[in-house]
């Protein structure tokens, strides 16, 4: 099969577990967290099922990755930037910076298609549900149809990543997802107190540079002598921690300052009318 | 235009705690009547409101809009053709977005939302002119995110966003009792003008009984789940709160002095 294909049935398979979370949220009534721990456990027996083995691997398979390598080198463009590359006096171009292309402009794509989607009608009815259900359902929108199919997206998003990721590291594993969410939620918190969120633009714009940042931070504070790999988690509750208080106490900060710039101003003021007086 | 055909829903019924909200309720509103509902707490003028809009499912009776039953079609389905308006000005509108986006959610209400963006240039000349009638200078903060307006300017833009696609039917639930006096003449004033203008048919629910009498061409006024009063007509436009009172004593027989202190 052809791994494009592939990637893109994997996304979609997310998708319909996406929307079968959603049903079990509006129609079956069960609280949204655990109708997604429901899923969740549910799909780790599937996915057993489905791969026969806890790891496979897929290191002589074909893959997005080895495809996009070998057009690439076909294309002639690989010989081209490889001259250009060698006379300016720098190493080969590598195939690191290939994937590294590829992911950009997948990320970005992703990026321009969700921030279209938000703006368009559906999508502003699916801002609303978050926003205001009682609102938008009193303007003829069917919120339990927008929740599913939000939350189709939304998992159609994680499956397409993980088809990614299961790609670039050639291999497979039941448990490669846990943790994932915390690693998410950690990305959008640090994200949003970094960025805003001002428009859709830039509140999608946040969520992959928080990813960014949150991924170097991690990388780098593994780097100090005392911190091993399985501090891990214990960074990551860290740094969620300092991205939900900073900003707070930024805010605080600037209050005080300007509270006290304005008392300043009104003392001034008194002394002028004093001296005037 | 809309029609309520012996509709009664009773609450908890068989416990203690039983109360029959709407008992064997008939009305029935022409196209473009305004009638404004009163009656003290507990009088169903709320159930009445979650009947027509679809939130509540009457135990008996028909609810008909355009002579079409409509007592199975979820709320969602008949909101394409009822514009309502809340007691709360934090209910009818979404915070984190914009003006533009707003408008542009309640320009989808009676059309199938499609993939297509909801703020265009045209559009956004259409939404501002909309605002410019409400004279709240609310047209140059088209990209204000909603939860940054005044209690008094959200709920004119909820009564903008209700009314400007045309619904067949108008509610406004107590649209103006959370909003202080003078706020909530202007609403009132918006009100009567934007009925006017679209030739609305409308169903007002008001605690307030001044605004019940200066508003409308119909009022009712309810009393244990049913409609004891319903006057309209020059009839109506003669009446003052000293009738009203009286009309409900004489109806009722009963003591009404507490009631006085709560509606005068």
């Amino acid at each position: 099969m052809s791994p494009i294909l592939a990637t893109l049935l994997g996304a979609f398979a997310g998708f319909i577990a996406g929307c079968i979370t959603g049903v079990l949220h509006t129609k079956g009534n069960i609280n949204a967290l655990l109708a997604g721990i429901l899923m969740m456990i549910a799909l780790y027996s599937i996915n057993l099922r489905l791969m026969g083995q806890p790891t496979v691997s897929m290191l002589n398979e074909s893959t997005l990755f080895t495809q996009i390598q070998s057009w690439w080198v076909a294309s002639g463009f690989d010989a081209f930037f490889n001259n250009i590359v060698l006379s300016l006096g720098a190493e080969r171009f590598s195939g690191t910076w290939l994937v590294f292309s590829v992911m950009v402009i997948l990320t970005l794509m992703v990026k321009v298609f969700l921030d279209y989607f938000l703006k368009t009608e559906v999508g502003l009815a699916l801002r609303a549900t978050g926003d205001n259900q009682k609102m938008i359902r009193s303007l003829s929108a069917n919120t339990d149809g927008l929740i599913i199919i939000g939350i189709g997206i939304s998992n159609g998003l994680v499956a397409l990543s993980g088809a990614l990721i299961g790609q670039y590291g050639g291999f497979a594993n039941v448990n490669m997802g846990i943790g994932m969410i915390v690693i998410g939620l950690a990305s959008v918190i640090i994200g949003e107190a970094l960025f805003g969120k001002r428009t859709i633009i830039i509140a999608t714009l946040a969520v992959i540079g928080g990813a960014i940042v949150y991924r170097i931070v991690v990388t780098m504070a593994l780097r100090v002598d005392f911190l091993d790999s399985g501090d891990m988690k214990l960074i990551t509750a860290v740094l969620v921690i300092a991205a939900l208080v900073a900003p707070r106490m930024v805010q605080a900060r600037k209050e005080k300052k300007r509270r006290l710039r304005k008392k300043a101003e009104l003392l001034q003021r008194k002394e002028g009318e004093v001296h005037s007086a | 235009m809309l029609n309520l055909k012996d509709v009664s829903i009773t609450f908890n019924e068989g416990t203690p705690d039983e109360k029959k909200a709407l008992q064997s309720v008939d009305l029935e509103l022409k196209k473009g009547e305004f009638v404004t509902v009163i009656g003290s707490n507990g009088a169903g003028k709320s159930t009445l409101m979650n009947v027509v809009s679809g939130s509540l499912i009457p135990d008996v009776g028909e609810v008909m809009i355009d002579d079409k039953h409509v007592v199975h079609l979820p709320e969602y389905k008949r909101a394409g053709f009822i514009g309502r308006v809340f007691q709360d000005p934090m209910a009818g509108t979404a915070p984190s977005m914009t003006i533009e986006e707003n408008l542009a959610m309640a320009y989808s209400r009676d059309k199938k939302r499609k993939l297509i963006p909801g703020v265009t240039k045209k559009r956004r000349e259409m939404y501002r002119e909309y605002l410019e009638s409400l004279n709240l200078g609310l047209e140059d903060r088209l990209n204000a995110r909603v939860g940054l307006l005044s209690g008094g300017e959200r709920q004119a833009l909820s009564l903008l966003m209700a009314t400007f696609t045309e619904p067949h039917i108008l509610m406004l639930d107590e649209h103006t009792a959370a909003l202080d006096p003078s706020r909530a003449e202007l609403i009132t004033e918006i009100t009567a003008d934007v009925v006017k203008k679209f030739e609305l048919t409308t169903l007002m629910v008001t605690h307030n009984m001044q605004q019940a009498l200066d508003l409308g061409d119909r009022l009712i006024m309810m009393d244990k789940g049913q409609i004891i009063f319903d006057v309209s007509g020059e009839e109506k436009q003669e009446l003052t709160i000293k009738d009203l009172l009286d009309e409900f004593h004489r109806i009722r027989g009963k003591q009404i002095e507490s009631d006085r202190a709560v509606l005068g």
